[in-house]
C-alpha cells in the first residue's frame, strides 16, 4: 500500500529524460523505427524520396493495409485469421462476375459487387467465429480449414479462371491519384483504418475487444457472454477481406482464383510489427498501418538500393522477427521506468 | 501408532550414493534460519528458525496463508528468500530453480500433480536421466528400472502406461517413485490425501512407513489433522507467516494443535454490525446439486445478513457458489432472489438477476491486470455509460473516480494498471467493480486473501456497510476468526454437503472446526 503513493512521487518527480523515453517509447515506438527506415533509404536509395515512388508505395500498401486491420481486431482478442487471402480470392470472383455480367449498367453492378464482396466476406468470417466458439477450436485450426475451403470455392465460382472486362468506369477510379501522390485506393484503406481505430478507441465494442484479449475469463464473470465478440471480430475480419478485394479488383481489373496467396502472413506481420501482442489485450491499429508501411518501405527501398530479389525475403523476415523483440525489450524497459 | 513409528527412525543408512560418503550424522538435514519472504503488499514468512531431523516425519501445519506454501516453494527452488538461509545436509542451500532443488535431493509433490500425461509411467518417472544410447532412449532397460520403482511403492501397473490413464492414488505413487528413483534424501508432500480415498491414504500411509524405514526424510503438509499422527514424529505451526513452534506430537491432541494455529482471538478481526436486522429473503438456494450424484445443498441469506461459508479447501465452498453464480454448470436446484425463482445458466444471467461474485482468484478471474482502474471497474455496465455503442469517457472517469475515492483505493489516478496495485488495493477494485453494476446479492470468495491487515479492516467495514443497504452477503473463508467476528451465521461445508449451520450466538471455533473436520474423521472409519 505505501508502495502506491511513493511511486507517484517518483512519477513527479522522474527526470525530463525518463519521462520523454517513457512518452516516446510508449506512443510511438514503431512510428519512429519507420522515420528512421525512411530518412536511411532517402539518403542511400536513388530515387527513393521522390513523389513518384512514394505514389509507388501507397498503391503497394492499400491491400495489406485493409487486411491488416480487420486482422488487428481478431490477434486483440488472442486470436489469429488464417482465411483472410483465399477468402479475398473467393470475393475478388464474386465481384467480378457480378460486374462483368452485360446485362446489368455499371451504376448498379459496382454498388451490388461491393455489396457481395462484403457479405462474402463477413459471412466467412462469421463461419470461422461461431465454429470456433462453438466447438472450441483453435482459431489457427478453424482458419486454416477456412483458407482452403474458401480457395476451393473461389475455383467452383470461377470455373478455374481469371475473370476480366470490368466496367471502365471501376477500372478508371481505381487509377485516380488526388494531389499527386494519394491513390484512391490508398484513401480507401485510410478510411478503413480510421474506422476501425474510431471503433476501437469509441466504442463499447472496442473497449470488450481489448478486455476480452487481456482476461477471457474475467469477462465472462464480470456478467458479459465473450462468444458473441469474438464471433464478431472474426467477421469483421472476413468483411475487410471483403474490402480489400474491392480494392484488389481496382488496382488489377481481374478476379482470380488464386489471388492472396501467401496476403495473410503479410497482414499478420504488418499487425505483429505495428506493436500489437500475438496473445491479445495490447496494441493498436494506427501501429498496424505504420507497420504495413514498414514492409513495403521495406521492399522498395531494398529494390531502389539494388539488392537482388532473393536478398530482399531475407532481411524482411529479419526485420519482422527483430521487430517482436525490439518489442519486449521496450515493454522492460517501460516497466522498468513505470517500476522506478 | 506414533510409538512404534519412532523406534525404526534413527540410524538407518540413507538411500543410494548420496548418503554413502559420509557416515551417518546426528545433525538436522534441514535447518530453516531467520527466513524471510515478502511479496508486494505482504510478508509471506517472517523470521523463521526451525529444524528437520534426518529421518524424521515432520508435520509442518497452518491456516491457509499461514505461509506453508511459500516455505515449500523456497524449498522447490520456485522462490529465493529475502532474508536468512537455508541449510540442506549440512550445506547452504538455495535452489535457483526447481531443476537444482531436485538434484541436490528435495523432491517436492505439489497438490497439483506434475506428471506428463501424455508419456507413459516409465518416461515420467525417468525422465531426467533416460536411460539411453548414442541418443536413442534405451527403452527395454527404462522399463525394467520402471518396474522396480514401481514395486517399491507396490504399485501394480505396468511402466508402459499412460499417465493420462491412471488415477489420482497412482499418479500420487508415481511422484513419490520418481523421488525414489532420484534419491531424494527430502520429501515434501503439500496435501496429498486431498483427494484421496480412506483406502488410498491407508495405502500412500503404508508407503510413507516404508520410506522412512529406508531413511528418507519426509515434510508433510496437511488440513486432515488426525491423519498426521500417522506419519508425523514432530509438528512444526506457522501463523501468518511466523513460527509458532516445533515439538513433538506425542501428547499433543487435536484441539492443542488446532489452538496453535488459530492464536489470534476473534476481536483482532472486524467489527460487527449488531446494528442491522436482517428481514426479508434475499438468495434462496434449493435443492443445488453440482453433479447428479452429489449431495444437495440448501440454504438462504436474507436481506441485510452476512452469512458465511466455513469448511477445508477442497470442501466444495467454491465450487457450490460458483454453481450458484453460473460460473460452472449444476446438475439441478432453484435459485430464487428477493423471492423471485430466476433460471441461471451463465455468469451474464447471475448478473441480471442481481447476483454478483468476487472470485477467489482475483488475479486470473477478477481483473483485467493490464488495463486501467477506470476500465475494470466500468467493465460490468458499459451500457450504463454508452449511448448508441459509443463510450461516454467523461461519466465513466466520473464514475470510477467517485468509487475510488469512496473505497479508498490508493492509486495515483484512475488510469493506472490494476496490475501494479497491492493486493489489497485490487481487491477494493473488485468490490468497485461490483459496487458499479449494483446488486441484491454480493458473494465473496476469500475476500481477505493476501492482503494486509489495515485493507481487511476496511473490507470488512464495507461489508458491514453493503449489509446496511439490504444486500445479502455471503463470504466463504477460510480465515474463520474473519467469518466468526463478521457473520450472522456460519455454514460449515464438508465434502461437499452442508455438515452443519452455527448462529452466532452459537459461535465457537472448535464447534465449527470438528464440524469441518467430521466427515474426513467418520470416512477414514475411526
Amino acid at each position: 500500500m505505501p508502495e502506491g503513493t511513493e511511486r507517484v512521487d517518483e512519477r513527479k518527480t522522474g527526470s525530463v529524460w525518463d519521462n520523454f523515453v517513457r512518452i516516446s517509447m510508449r506512443e510511438a515506438g514503431v512510428a519512429i523505427a519507420l522515420v528512421v527506415i525512411v530518412l536511411f533509404f532517402s539518403a542511400t536509395a536513388p530515387y527513393f524520396a521522390t513523389p513518384e515512388n512514394f505514389l509507388k508505395i501507397f498503391v503497394q500498401i492499400a491491400i495489406n493495409t485493409v487486411l491488416a486491420a480487420g486482422m488487428t481486431f481478431v490477434i486483440l482478442t488472442g486470436g489469429i485469421d488464417l482465411s483472410v487471402g483465399s477468402v479475398l480470392a473467393l470475393c475478388t470472383v464474386v465481384g467480378a462476375t457480378i460486374m462483368v455480367n452485360p446485362d446489368l449498367s455499371p451504376w448498379v453492378s459496382i454498388p451490388l459487387a461491393l455489396i457481395a464482396c462484403m457479405a462474402t466476406g463477413a459471412a466467412c468470417g462469421a463461419i470461422n467465429g461461431w465454429v470456433c466458439e462453438k466447438w472450441k477450436v483453435p482459431s489457427f485450426i478453424v482458419t486454416l480449414g477456412m483458407l482452403n475451403v474458401a480457395s476451393g470455392l473461389a475455383r467452383v465460382v470461377s470455373d478455374n479462371s481469371t475473370i476480366t472486362g470490368l466496367p471502365q468506369s471501376f477500372v478508371d477510379f481505381g487509377n485516380q491519384i488526388y494531389f499527386g501522390v494519394l491513390p484512391s485506393i490508398f484513401l480507401i484503406a485510410i478510411v478503413v483504418i480510421v474506422i476501425g481505430w474510431f471503433i476501437l478507441r469509441f466504442t463499447v465494442f472496442g473497449r470488450f475487444v481489448f478486455a476480452i484479449g487481456t482476461n477471457e475469463e474475467a469477462v465472462r464473470l464480470s456478467g458479459h457472454n465473450p462468444r458473441i465478440f469474438k464471433i464478431a471480430v472474426f467477421t469483421i475480419s472476413g468483411l475487410t477481406a471483403g474490402i480489400a478485394a474491392m480494392v484488389f479488383l481496382l488496382r488489377l481489373n481481374v478476379g482470380s482464383p488464386i489471388a492472396g496467396i501467401g496476403y495473410e502472413l503479410n497482414a499478420i506481420a504488418a499487425v505483429i510489427i505495428g506493436g500489437t501482442s500475438l496473445s491479445g489485450g495490447k496494441g493498436s491499429i494506427v501501429g498496424t498501418l505504420v507497420g504495413a508501411c514498414i514492409l513495403q518501405v521495406l521492399a522498395t527501398g531494398l529494390q531502389l538500393l539494388g539488392a537482388e530479389d532473393n536478398v530482399k525475403p531475407i532481411v524482411i523476415g529479419t526485420v519482422i522477427v527483430l521487430a517482436v523483440v525490439l518489442d519486449t525489450y521496450r515493454n522492460r524497459l517501460l516497466r522498468n521506468l513505470e517500476a522506478r | 501408532m506414533t510409538a512404534d513409528l519412532k523406534g525404526t527412525a534413527p540410524a538407518v543408512e540413507p538411500v543410494g550414493t548420496a548418503g554413502v560418503d559420509q557416515p551417518p550424522s546426528t545433525e538436522p538435514i534441514l535447518r530453516f534460519q531467520n527466513v524471510g519472504k515478502r511479496f508486494p503488499g505482504v510478508i509471506a514468512l517472517r523470521n523463521v528458525s526451525f529444524e528437520i531431523e534426518r529421518g524424521e516425519g515432520h508435520v509442518l501445519l497452518g491456516e491457509n496463508g499461514a505461509g506453508k506454501s511459500t516455505l515449500i516453494n523456497l524449498l522447490g527452488g520456485v522462490f529465493q528468500p529475502d532474508e536468512g538461509s537455508i541449510w540442506f545436509d549440512g550445506a547452504p542451500y538455495r535452489p535457483a530453480s526447481p531443476l537444482e532443488a531436485f538434484s541436490k535431493g528435495i523432491r517436492v509433490v505439489h497438490q497439483e500433480l506434475n506428471l506428463l500425461g501424455n508419456l507413459t509411467v516409465a518416461e515420467n518417472l525417468l525422465f531426467e536421466q533416460l536411460p539411453s544410447r548414442r541418443g536413442l532412449v534405451n527403452f527395454r532397460e527404462m522399463n525394467r528400472r520402471a518396474a522396480e520403482l514401481l514395486a517399491e511403492v507396490d504399485l501394480d501397473i505396468s511402466p508402459s502406461t499412460l499417465v493420462s490413464r491412471l488415477g489420482v492414488a497412482q499418479m500420487q505413487l508415481v511422484e513419490i517413485a520418481k523421488a525414489l528413483a532420484h534419491e531424494s534424501k527430502l520429501l515434501v508432500l503439500d496435501e496429498p490425501t486431498a483427494t484421496l480415498t480412506s483406502k488410498e491414504v491407508d495405502r500412500l500411509f503404508d508407503i510413507l512407513r516404508l520410506l522412512k524405514r529406508r531413511g528418507v526424510t519426509t515434510l508433510y503438509i496437511s488440513h486432515r489433522l488426525q491423519e498426521i499422527y500417522e506419519v508425523g514424529d514432530r509438528v512444526t505451526v506457522l501463523r501468518d507467516g511466523q513460527h509458532v513452534t516445533t515439538r513433538p506430537l506425542q501428547g499433543l491432541g487435536i484441539p492443542d494443535i488446532v489452538r496453535l494455529m488459530v492464536g489470534r482471538t476473534v476481536e483482532d478481526q472486524g467489527v460487527f454490525r449488531d446494528d442491522i436486522l436482517p428481514s426479508g429473503e434475499a438468495l434462496a438456494v434449493e435443492g443445488l446439486k453440482l453433479t447428479e450424484a452429489s449431495p444437495e445443498i440448501s440454504f438462504s441469506v436474507r436481506r441485510g445478513e452476512i452469512v458465511g461459508i466455513a469448511g477445508l479447501v477442497g470442501s466444495g465452498r467454491t465450487e457450490a457458489v460458483r454453481a450458484i453464480f453460473g460460473a460452472d454448470p449444476k446438475a439441478a436446484g432453484t435459485i430464487r432472489v428477493n423471492g423471485q425463482p430466476v433460471e441461471i445458466a451463465s455468469p451474464k444471467e447471475a448478473v441480471a438477476a442481481g447476483i454478483c461474485l468476487m472470485t477467489e482468484d482475483r488475479k486470473q478471474q477478477g481483473l483485467l491486470l493490464d488495463m486501467s482502474c477506470a476500465e475494470n471497474i466500468t467493465i460490468t455496465d458499459l451500457k450504463r455509460l454508452s449511448r448508441r455503442g459509443l463510450l461516454d469517457r467523461a461519466a465513466e472517469n466520473a464514475a470510477s473516480e467517485r468509487l475510488v475515492a469512496s473505497l479508498r483505493v490508493k492509486t495515483p489516478t484512475i488510469f493506472h494498471k490494476v496490475g501494479t496495485f497491492s493486493g489489497g488495493n485490487q481487491q477494493k477494485v473488485v468490490v468497485a467493480k461490483w459496487l458499479y453494476r449494483g446488486s441484491s446479492v454480493l458473494i465473496c470468495d476469500e475476500p481477505t486473501r493476501g492482503i494486509d491487515v489495515g485493507a481487511k479492516a476496511e473490507i470488512y467495514e464495507l461489508m458491514g456497510r453493503l449489509a446496511a443497504d439490504g444486500k445479502g452477503i455471503l463470504v466463504v473463508s477460510s480465515d474463520l476468526p474473519e467469518l466468526m467476528s463478521i457473520c450472522h451465521r456460519i455454514l460449515v461445508f464438508s465434502k461437499g454437503r452442508i455438515a452443519g449451520e452455527v448462529l452466532r450466538a452459537e459461535f465457537d471455533q472448535n464447534r465449527i472446526l470438528s464440524l469441518a473436520y467430521e466427515e474426513y474423521g467418520r470416512a477414514r472409519g475411526n
